[in-house]
């Protein structure tokens, strides 16, 4: 196979160097970025790169992520491939450029390595920052192994530079656990990734294009803002289609499949987890125990966040008895987690709902084994059994 | 000037053609305006030379008035104007040009 011949696998990277490994072959026009933990290792490793020649890119290296963003602002708008990788309170700091970026539209694409916000000060991984951006205007992959993380990148430019979209891409992996950890991975030859991104052409006159002068950033008041806006949410509603159509075609060069989501083990399941990331790789291991046992128990694994594919999830939670979504993130409401929120707002069309429960865990890196994992199954069975629901919200994997 | 739907606005807010804020009238934000008594007037050009909206309107030399489809009425015309002519009064949008 074609496929198989053209990529190198085993290729044993951590996840920051398969991002900045992915970001070489793509070799973007502008790179601009301040360090943080745990992303940092992406864009020095990066560096080298830059300082060996081995890409053309203009590294900008500046003294804030507010900056870092704003300089990939201003590239972008003069029509650059741009690329930047942050985390946590560094992408906390790009708040405001995040709405320009995606209210300019422009295509940067960004590795978020997820990490707690403080306070308490952490550096481990939750995903509090991202979620914390997911109504930004920006497109979220989240990705459970390095191997995805890798995928994910060099999917995330065609994604971001499609006519219909032209949108920036976040790609989430998990701090430490997929950043700093070595996988065996499958990485494409440069040709291969250069051919599938192709050439970036603006469909429009760049900032620098003194032939056809344009403002960009330009004030657009009462009688003219909501229809920009509204073109950002067609665009979001489009990137459903988009995003399974890039997979598609980026199947045919890896022999990898991606989605919306994944599902495992759902076919005949009673109850689930919804989970994203690394910790969706946990719970398949707890999937394959309680089946072990002959538990009907599966996992659905969101790959999509922004936009939210809510008919598809609908879809593949109707015939589940019970559902725990499980976020490794607060939104704070008292009510339930943000992916939470979104799965039981996208049940409400079906005629026969699940029972679903929330539960926060994991926050600042705290350990979610295989264990926690059943003890939400045998509590989502038991709910199965007598149809209650004792806690919709709860904390796992927490001290009581 | 033409309103667009969301569909036809060019995407990311940006402006393809120069010169466009001129179609754009702003002198709706005005409180007071600028009134000129043309026979003070000396045509030396200050108030061209200070407005900030470019609503002096010139022609061959000479100061002719206001374009009040952008004027702001900030006043820096008739604060401009020299202590000797004084040929610009700033009077309330709905009061009467009683300058002859
Ligand atoms: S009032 Fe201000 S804006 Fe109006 S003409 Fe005078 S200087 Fe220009
Ligand atoms: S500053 Fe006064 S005198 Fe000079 S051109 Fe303007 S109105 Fe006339």
């Amino acid at each position: 196979m074609t496929a198989e011949k053209k990529a190198k696998c085993s290729t044993g990277l951590t996840g920051n160097i398969a991002v900045a490994y992915a970001m070489k072959q793509i070799n973007p026009d502008v790179v601009a970025a301040y360090p943080i933990t745990p992303s940092t290792t992406v864009v020095e490793e990066f560096s080298s790169y830059v300082a060996d020649g081995a890409v053309t890119t203009e590294l900008i290296t500046v003294e804030s992520e507010h900056s870092a963003m704003s300089a990939c602002i201003g590239a972008a708008a003069a029509g650059a491939r741009v690329m930047t990788a942050t985390s946590s309170q560094g992408l906390a700091l790009m708040w405001e450029m995040l709405y320009i970026a995606s209210g300019m539209r422009l295509p940067i694409v960004m590795t978020c390595v997820n990490r707690a916000l403080s306070a308490p000060l952490n550096i481990h991984c939750d995903h509090s920052d991202s979620m914390g951006a997911r109504d930004s205007g920006w497109i979220q992959l989240y990705s459970e192994t390095v191997q995805e993380a890798y995928d994910n990148v060099v999917q995330a430019v065609r994604i971001a530079e499609h006519g219909n979209l032209l949108l920036p891409v976040m790609v989430c992996l998990d701090g430490f656990i997929t950043s700093h950890s070595i996988e065996n991975l499958c990485v494409f030859d440069d040709d291969t990734v250069k051919g599938f991104i192709g050439e970036y052409k603006l469909n429009q006159p760049s900032l620098l294009d003194v032939e056809h002068p344009t403002s960009y950033g330009a004030v657009a008041l009462p009688d003219s803002y909501i229809e920009s806006r509204r073109q950002l949410a067609e665009a979001m509603i489009n990137a459903k289609d988009v995003i399974t159509d890039v997979a598609k075609e980026y199947e045919k060069v890896s022999g990898r499949h991606y989605g919306l989501m994944e599902r495992y083990m759902m076919d005949d399941a009673d109850a689930a987890i919804v989970i994203m990331s690394s910790a969706a790789g946990t719970t398949k291991v707890a999937v394959d125990e309680m089946r072990k046992r002959g538990l009907k128990v599966g996992l659905l694994k969101p790959r999509v966040f922004r936009p939210f594919p809510y008919i598809e999830i609908a879809d593949a939670l109707k015939n589940i008895k019970s559902v725990a979504v499980l976020d490794r993130a607060d939104s704070y409401s008292s009510f339930g987690g943000p992916l939470f929120t979104e799965i039981r707002s996208s049940l409400y069309e079906l005629d026969k709902r699940p029972k679903i429960i929330s539960r926060i865990f994991g926050l600042g890196g705290r350990e979610y084994g295989v264990q926690d994992a059943v003890k939400i199954f045998e509590e989502l069975l038991k709910i199965k059994e007598t149809g209650k629901v004792d806690k919709l919200y709860n904390y796992i994997t927490v001290r009581e | 000037m033409m309103k667009r739907g969301w569909k036809e606005t060019p995407i990311r807010g940006i402006i393809l053609e120069a010169g466009s804020s001129h179609d754009y009238a702003t002198g709706g934000w005005r409180k007071i305006k600028p009134v000129l008594d043309s026979a003070k007037c000396i045509d030396c050009m200050l108030c061209w030379v200070f407005c900030p909206d470019s609503a002096v309107i010139v022609e061959n030399g000479k100061m002719l008035g206001f374009d009040l489809e952008h004027c702001k009425g900030c006043g820096i015309c008739a604060e401009e104007c020299p202590d000797k002519v004084k040929a610009i009064t700033m009077l309330a949008e709905e009061e009467e040009e009683e300058i002859a």
